[in-house]
């Protein structure tokens, strides 16, 4: 299942419900405000421990997020990417 | 693989739509099937004709009607979201009385049983919205 986050995990509480429907072999994709979820010296990275999470580097860009500030083992991927992901899984949910 | 896109936020107000047109650009350009657009909620204010963004900043209504115009892509806008909204065409002006229409080209006003028959009959419904 991929999972689609928007929120900051400052604002709302959208990464934390996601997060509680993880199941083996689910992906969760960082867009728009919720990309601050994948800084390493936020305080809610660890919400995404053992997660496997790609980011939309647009989006990182947009708000002056460097790669390097990413947890390690994020990916960062562009529009296709986004496609691809939603391709390859059967249920995509947008945790609005 | 067929794709329907939900948008239920306004241009120029969330990124939303942005990020809606973009992975549709993109979906299309991989060669997937958009089977339908549908604007829910403020989402309908994406249709209207009269916006006039300043030129250097990108025409969120014009683009739409050009990706439809270029993909043969469905715009449907929630026709109840629209009359409480003011998102008017030809049809719902005659119904309700109204003295002018401000539907953008390449979008059309029609009912939920769209979204409904979009989910259906597409792979994947990818929802955009607040």
């Amino acid at each position: 299942m991929l999972h689609i986050v928007n929120k900051s995990p400052y604002d709302r509480n959208s990464l934390d419900t996601a997060v509680s429907y993880k199941a083996d072999g689910d992906i969760f994709l960082l867009i728009e405000d919720g990309v601050y979820a994948a800084m390493k010296s936020g305080a809610a990275a660890s919400k995404l421990d053992g997660c496997s999470v790609s980011v939309l580097g647009a989006d990182i860009a947009a708000r002056g997020i460097a790669e390097d500030k990413l947890i390690d083992g994020v990916s960062v991927i562009d529009y296709a990417g986004f496609v691809d992901l939603v391709e390859a899984n059967e249920k995509v949910q947008s945790w609005l | 693989m067929k794709f329907t896109i939900q948008v239920n936020e306004g241009p120029y107000q969330h990124q939303a739509t942005d990020s809606a047109y973009l992975f549709t650009k993109a979906a299309l350009e991989k060669g997937h099937e958009i089977f339908r657009v549908f604007f829910y909620h403020d989402g309908v204010n994406n249709g209207t004709r009269l916006t006039t963004p300043p030129q250097d900043d990108r025409n969120i209504v014009k683009r739409w009607g050009e990706l439809s115009a270029g993909h043969d892509l469905g715009l449907v806008i929630c026709g109840a979201a629209a009359q409480r909204r003011g998102i008017v065409d030809d049809g719902e002006a005659e119904r309700n009385g109204k003295d002018a229409t401000n539907i953008a080209e390449g979008f059309r006003i029609s009912g939920l049983g769209q979204l409904v028959e979009g989910a259906i009959q597409s792979d994947r419904l990818v929802v955009f919205g607040d």
